[in-house]
């Protein structure tokens, strides 16, 4: 993220209130996909707070990432009504499959596998949710099928990219 | 852009946005004020009558796009009408709805044809679109996808499908925060105004003062609807009688709850309602800003509210003097970012400013000193959903229904092992077993009933001899469980009730704020206490098994004192899913504890898998799946698991084709 | 006054303050582990939770405001298994290494598992694992002892405005960390050790030099030279179980040459060294137009503040350096010179009531050519251990005194332990300076006392002179901003790191209560009051040193050992 980005979201919040720490580091994650400490310095200075203040805001929410995220950002809702159905099952799956932990970005930058406490459509549980995108009923079988589904695409683009 | 400000019945009508007018909704309702004519009042009427879809001259076909129906596929469906119009080359009116409700039945779309009465069509995929629409605009009924229909008195109805409000889901409800939910356009404040919004803010605004306003709400019973069922009167009492300038109103709609979507669904349906429940609160209570702290979660109700705020100030009925009123309010929407504990008031603005969402010590209490130190009233959504219905109806119509000491209705988020999952309201004092039976239609694939749990990781599981009890604040507290948010999850034989405990209390340390030492350090030994009672089938020390055997004491006395001396409500509450799971299914945690076994075949760690050897084929593909090579055996001859290396994924019980792995 | 009922007892108490300080004014004890005089309640670790009548599970005394009528058990069967068990619930977080760790026998957390009578271990799980924190030359870092009482993260914020640490993450995986988990030398940390002295356990400790002192002390090489704060004399009798503000200034001195040091010094001595160029260069300054108001830098704590926070001010301070480095300066030149002995062979330790003390003499701008003027540093209660470590029986020791040629002080000098003191100190001697006459009354009663922020107008040869005086570093940034904004006018500004000023240094005996610092302030008025020499420039030792060696103030030869310039310092603030 350039500090022009920063600017100007920076700009967008013309009071230096301390108010405006989350949703300013809300826009930041949005625009670069987590959060940096050149950002955290940054935004400190306009808000006149130390970075340590904002470091412990930002670690305190599940929202907030401190390393750049995978292509795909897969979350796996463990809402009770998601659990009852299943989703730990999902969720130790797609583990096994990504051979990542939740919370961890595959090595190839892939994917993101997070966990998130409930999405708010526990009528379609489980649910696991892509970039944005929601899945819904998923068991072990969609929840491959999804994975290689998206390793398909990312290599059609590649090869787009390359020729 | 509403289309207020061209709803002038003629050039008599002087009100614009600039120059309100503070008769505008009630002569929209009725008929003009400023002068008589006969002719405009008929003209306002068509126009309602026209925003309420009550005679089309076009057909007309609603969407629900909720996050659930979007979840369900609704996108692609709505894809699919518009190529099929398109294709047809057929003209009809396409709307946006919230849910109604019926979450299991998405995607759902309602068609009407002019003249005709509204048919909502259940499990709308887009590749039944096509033979839908090809049916319905050849004068054909696709019986199969009907749900019911809607009842109108304007139109014909058709003959020979149920009405929607006789089938058992509805029949057995009463909506009335939800009363338009999934009927109108959330993103048309016009259609909020038609349906008899923003009638209660007027006629507050001109008849009623800030004291009878608390009166009123006082009077009428209501009762928080986020958990701790609070008297919301009482609370805007306390803040009103302070005699700061500034004064605050937040709506908590940081839904955190696991397994609740009732905020989500209200708002994405009817976010005007909020708005203006917000507004009465806060004309109440003299707040001239107003924040809504929501969860980032929800985009599509954040994108909702927004609209619907910029709409509100349009037509003059938010933002500076409110229907020339003299009063002005403020809303901000403020995105959560991610913390159970901010659902606890001082945490919650804490959040709002910018710091940590740690709760701190009460008094002084939010309505004292609040966010920013001044004095602040912190209601749900749902509680400020219910305003305008009181103030429009009258604090002896709303007290009318429910218990002694529960008046109204009460939202539920329907959820897991039930048939019709979805958002319910049901009038209080309505025995759970009608929620479960009667409106969610029972236990799919014909399992036993168990439990259901409600009021998330605060409240606790109820069992079926207890089904019988009433919604009502005070009852639900005789069985251990708490009114909560409205979260209300059915669990059925094939559920594990330590697994339940240990899942919310695996939600709760990872939620604690880690602010004091009791929830912080308690709730985590309490987790691990249900770790070991669900796992550990390998080990054999003799310390784990004494450890086992202690492990039903150690978390009652964890509980009690994580109860007595936690910081907030969050930590006092923590321990109730383990609690109300214990006092009603103390056997299967023996079970657990000293057979070692799951009776619901849940935790993985205390299955065995075997495979049965009459039935293997050897056709190999348990042994490719098994993340561990604990499956041996050679091509078509029968395998066996090696217990010790077999973790328990049972991967290789759901790739069997042959039902010949067992396990127990 | 209020009534209220306290274990079946009526009693009375002050409407609006909190339960615990009326249980405190009754003597009735309840153990707390978050709670700060002075600052607003946390109520955060629950330890002191009471049963009040009519309120479900229990309240906690430190933030529940009293009301009439109100009725409190302190000590029921409920409260006492709960204080039991949310200390049980800490120690299983615990590294179970008291017989290894620096607060063995002086950790509040071991002593209230003494007094709950733990006996065993009921709890057992995973504990949290973090890195120790030892890149700082002052403080050390032991997340792993923390138990996340949050007095730390408080006092660095509310008292000290530096905001280096606070909690990081959430729920059991929370702890005190500094931004992006830097080490704390490369935070904004400024070495007070403030928050040393609030924890209750080893979680945050001093950078420990003891063994290099002992090695040194054993190597027949070495002359080992050692100098004392002025405050150290007056609070390290605590230590050694003496009530707060008694004088052991012999005793000290007595058990620093029974330990093995070969010269005693006093850093009183050095102070009104200090004293000496620092009113003469406010005097120049007020002459020749330099940046006013002059700014005192003898706390390295400040110092670092300034370049930090507010590097544009750095012209205000005072280029002297500080007491401490001054004294270094000279024994590795005149004294080395005088006794013939190499600077290299001299192994330079000071006993400092500060952990910034340790960080100021690792300062590569305060060394002469090469060599550090100051090779090690030891805090108060580092010195007292010393002290025990070679079996010496403080209370016995015969008084002594410290060695020539630093061994001489007035007591204006000595006034540097307390806020104000400096201030009181450079006035004497610019008075004289500037009038040739000494005041008719040496106490300047308005820098006296507790206040974090003092001003007054003196009026010295005809002038008028506004001062200021500011203790505790969030005070020092009011004051700062006032003068930047024109809200303060004044010429000369003393500012000291810690509250009080060095008697309740970083580096002090733990565990002193507000009480306490007032004794030790007490204690030097005292001294100020009985002895005869109470104006730096008529400490014999200080005549003979300029004489001998120096010329005159701000004379070439003190320009080169006795000054030096502060540079802006990136940190991640």
């Amino acid at each position: 993220m350039t500090d022009l980005q920063l600017n100007d979201i920076l700009g967008k919040y013309a009071e230096c209130k301390r108010e405006y720490l989350i949703p300013i580091l809300q826009d930041v994650q949005e625009a670069q996909g987590f959060i940096s400490k050149e950002a955290v310095q940054i935004i400190g200075k306009y808000l006149n707070l130390p970075s340590s203040k904002i470091y412990g805001v930002a670690t305190f929410y599940n929202q907030f990432r401190f390393n750049a995220p995978g292509r795909y950002i897969i979350q796996v809702c463990r809402g009770t009504a998601c659990h009852v159905k299943g989703s730990s099952n999902v969720l130790d799956a797609l583990q096994r499959e990504l051979k990542i932990k939740a919370g961890e970005t595959t090595r190839d930058g892939l994917f993101s596998l997070e966990v998130v406490a409930c999405l708010g459509a526990c009528g379609l549980a489980p649910v696991i949710c892509i970039n944005g995108e929601f899945h819904a009923n998923v068991d072990n079988a969609k929840a491959y099928q999804l994975i290689k589904k998206l390793i398909k695409e990312s290599k059609v683009e590649a090869d787009n990219v390359k020729s | 852009m509403s289309s207020l400000n061209e709803m002038k019945c003629c050039d008599k009508c002087w009100h614009d946005n600039t120059n309100q007018c503070y008769d505008l909704i009630e002569c929209l309702n009725s008929e003009p004020k400023c002068h008589q004519s006969e002719e405009c009042k008929s003209l306002l009427e068509s126009k309602f009558a026209k925003l309420r879809y009550e005679k089309v001259e076009h057909p007309v076909i609603f969407v629900g796009a909720g996050t659930c129906g979007l979840g369900a596929g609704a996108k692609k469906t709505m894809a699919e009408i518009k190529r099929w119009l398109m294709v047809n080359d057929t003209f009809a009116e396409i709307v946006e709805v919230g849910c109604i409700g019926l979450c299991a039945e998405e995607p759902m779309i309602d068609v009407q044809l002019p003249g005709k009465s509204r048919i909502a069509f259940k499990k709308v995929t887009s590749e039944k679109v096509e033979h839908i629409l090809n049916s319905m605009f050849d004068g054909k009924i696709p019986l199969e996808s009907v749900l019911g229909q809607h009842k109108s008195e304007t139109s014909e109805n058709w003959q020979n499908i149920p009405f929607l409000c006789d089938l058992s889901f509805f029949s057995s409800q009463t909506r009335w925060v939800l009363r338009n939910c999934g009927i109108i356009n959330p993103a048309n404040i016009d259609t909020y105004i038609a349906y008899g919004g923003y009638k209660a803010l007027s006629s507050a605004l001109t008849k009623l003062t800030p004291v009878e306003m608390v009166q009123k709400i006082i009077d009428s019973g209501l009762r928080g609807r986020g958990g701790g069922g609070f008297l919301t009167g009482k609370k805007w009492k306390m803040a009103q009688d302070q005699k700061e300038e500034q004064k605050y109103l937040i709506c908590n709609a940081d839904e955190g709850d696991p397994g609740a979507f009732m905020d989500r669904a209200v708002i994405e349906g009817d976010p005007y309602k909020l708005i203006e429940g917000m507004t009465l609160a806060a004309y109440t209570i003299g707040a001239s800003k107003a924040y809504i702290y929501i969860r980032a979660e929800y985009p599509l109700a954040i994108d909702r509210l927004k609209e619907a705020i910029i709409q509100a100030k349009d037509a003059g009925l938010l933002g500076h003097n409110i229907l020339d009123s003299g009063f002005s309010l403020e809303i901000v929407i403020k995105k959560g970012a991610g913390a159970f504990v901010c659902g606890e008031e001082t945490a919650l603005m804490h959040s709002i400013e910018g710091k940590r969402g740690m709760p701190k010590p009460r008094p002084p209490f939010p309505t004292q000193a609040g966010l920013f130190g001044k004095p602040t009233v912190i209601n749900n959504v749902e509680t400020l959903a219910n305003i305008p219905e009181i103030v429009a109806h009258g604090e002896k119509w709303f007290s009318s229904i429910g218990t002694e000491r529960s008046k109204g209705t009460k939202v539920f988020a329907l959820s897991g092992n039930i048939n019709n999952t979805g958002l319910v309201e049901v009038a209080m004092g309505t025995p759970i077993k009608d929620i479960v039976y009667k409106i969610g239609g029972g236990i799919p694939n014909g399992k036993e009933f168990k439990a259901v749990q409600i009021g998330g990781p605060s409240g606790g599981c109820i069992p079926a001899s207890h089904l019988h009890i009433d919604i009502d604040y005070e009852s639900l507290k005789t069985v251990g469980a708490m009114m909560g948010s409205g979260g209300l999850v059915v669990m059925d034989e094939d559920t594990c009730m330590v697994d339940v405990a240990r899942f919310f209390m695996d939600f709760i340390q990872r939620e604690s704020c880690g602010k004091c030492i009791p929830c912080r350090e308690g709730t985590r030994r309490m987790l691990e206490i249900l770790d070991r009672i669900t796992t550990g089938r390998r080990t054999t020390k003799e310390r784990a098994t004494l450890e086992r055997f202690q492990s039903i004491m150690q978390l009652k006395g964890l509980s009690s004192v994580i109860q007595d001396t936690s910081l907030c409500g969050l930590g006092k509450s923590a321990p109730n899913p383990v609690l109300s799971t214990l006092r009603w299914f103390k056997d299967e945690y023996e079970t657990h504890i000293y057979e070692k076994k799951c009776p619901a075949k849940v935790c993985k760690d205390l299955l065995t898998y075997s495979i049965l050897e009459e039935n293997c084929t050897g056709c190999t593909i348990c042994a490719k799946k098994c993340p561990t090579n604990a499956i041996v055996g050679s091509l078509k001859h029968p395998h066996y698991v090696v217990m010790d290396k077999c973790i328990g994924c049972g991967n290789c019980y759901e790739v069997c084709n042959f039902e010949a792995v067992l396990f127990e | 006054m209020i009534k209220i009922e306290v274990n079946n007892k009526t009693t009375e108490a002050k409407p609006g303050e909190y339960l615990l300080t009326t249980l405190k004014r009754l003597n009735i004890k309840i153990p707390t582990f978050c709670h700060i005089e002075g600052l607003n309640p946390s109520g955060a670790c629950r330890m002191c939770s009471v049963e009040v009548e009519g309120i479900p599970g229990t309240v906690p005394a430190c933030a529940f405001p009293v009301y009439d009528g109100m009725k409190v058990q302190t000590h029921t069967a409920k409260v006492v298994n709960a204080r039991k068990t949310i200390l049980e619930l800490l120690l299983s977080n615990h590294p179970d290494d008291c017989l290894y760790c620096v607060r063995n026998g002086n950790c509040e957390l071991q002593t209230l598992a003494m007094e709950l009578g733990v006996s065993e271990r009921r709890f057992y799980g995973e504990k949290n694992n973090h890195k120790l924190d030892t890149g700082s030359p002052a403080i050390v870092r032991d997340p792993a002892k923390c138990i996340l009482c949050g007095k730390c993260v408080r006092v660095c914020e509310e008292i000290q405005s530096v905001s280096a640490i606070e909690i990081i993450g959430r729920g059991s995986r929370a702890y005190v960390g500094t931004a992006f988990d830097e080490g704390l030398n490369i935070s904004s940390c400024i070495n007070c050790g403030q928050c040393i002295n609030v924890c209750p356990t080893a979680a945050l400790t001093e950078q420990s030099y003891i063994m290099e002192v002992l090695n040194a002390i054993h190597n027949p090489k070495k002359v080992v030279v050692v100098q004392h704060a002025p405050s150290v004399s007056v609070t390290l009798g605590e230590e050694f179980g003496l009530k707060a503000g008694t004088d052991v200034n012999g005793l000290m001195t007595a058990a620093m040459r029974k330990i093995g040091f070969n010269f005693v010094f006093e850093t009183s001595f050095s102070a009104d060294l200090t004293i000496m160029e620092e009113a003469s260069e406010l005097a120049h300054r007020i002459k020749t137009g330099g940046a006013l108001p002059m700014m005192t830098s003898c706390s390295p704590g400040w110092v670092k503040f300034v370049e930090q926070f507010y590097p544009e001010m750095i012209p205000n301070l005072s280029t002297c350096k500080s007491p401490q480095e001054m004294l270094g300066a000279v024994i590795k030149s005149y004294f080395a010179e005088k006794q013939k002995i190499s600077p290299d062979d001299i192994y330079s330790v000071s006993i400092m009531p500060c952990t910034a003390k340790k960080f100021e003499a690792g300062r590569p701008e305060l060394s002469n050519s090469g060599i550090p003027d100051i090779d090690a540093v030891l805090t108060v209660r580092e010195f007292a251990k010393l002290i025990r470590m070679m079996g010496i029986d403080f209370k016995q020791l015969e008084a002594e005194f410290p060695d020539n040629p630093f061994g001489d002080r007035s007591t204006a000098g000595k006034l540097f332990a307390s806020s104000g003191g400096v201030m009181e100190a450079a006035l004497r001697s610019a008075h004289y300076f500037l009038t040739g006459k000494e005041m008719d009354n040496y106490i300047v009663n308005e820098v006296r006392g507790q206040d974090g922020i003092k001003t007054a107008t003196v009026k010295v040869a005809g002038q008028e002179l506004g001062i200021a005086v500011a203790s505790g570093l969030g005070n020092a940034r009011k004051v700062i901003e006032m003068i930047k904004s024109g809200a303060m006018n004044v010429h000369f500004v003393e500012i000291m790191s810690c509250s009080g000023g060095c008697i309740n240094g970083g580096g002090q005996p733990l565990k002193a209560c507000t009480e306490d610092i007032i004794q030790r302030m007490k204690l030097l008025y005292k001294i100020d009051k009985e002895e005869q020499i109470n104006v730096s420039h008529k400490n014999p030792s200080i005549v003979r040193l300029y004489e001998e060696y120096l010329g005159e103030p701000l004379g070439e030869k003190s320009h080169h050992l006795l000054h030096t310039h502060y540079h802006k310092r990136d940190v991640m603030i």
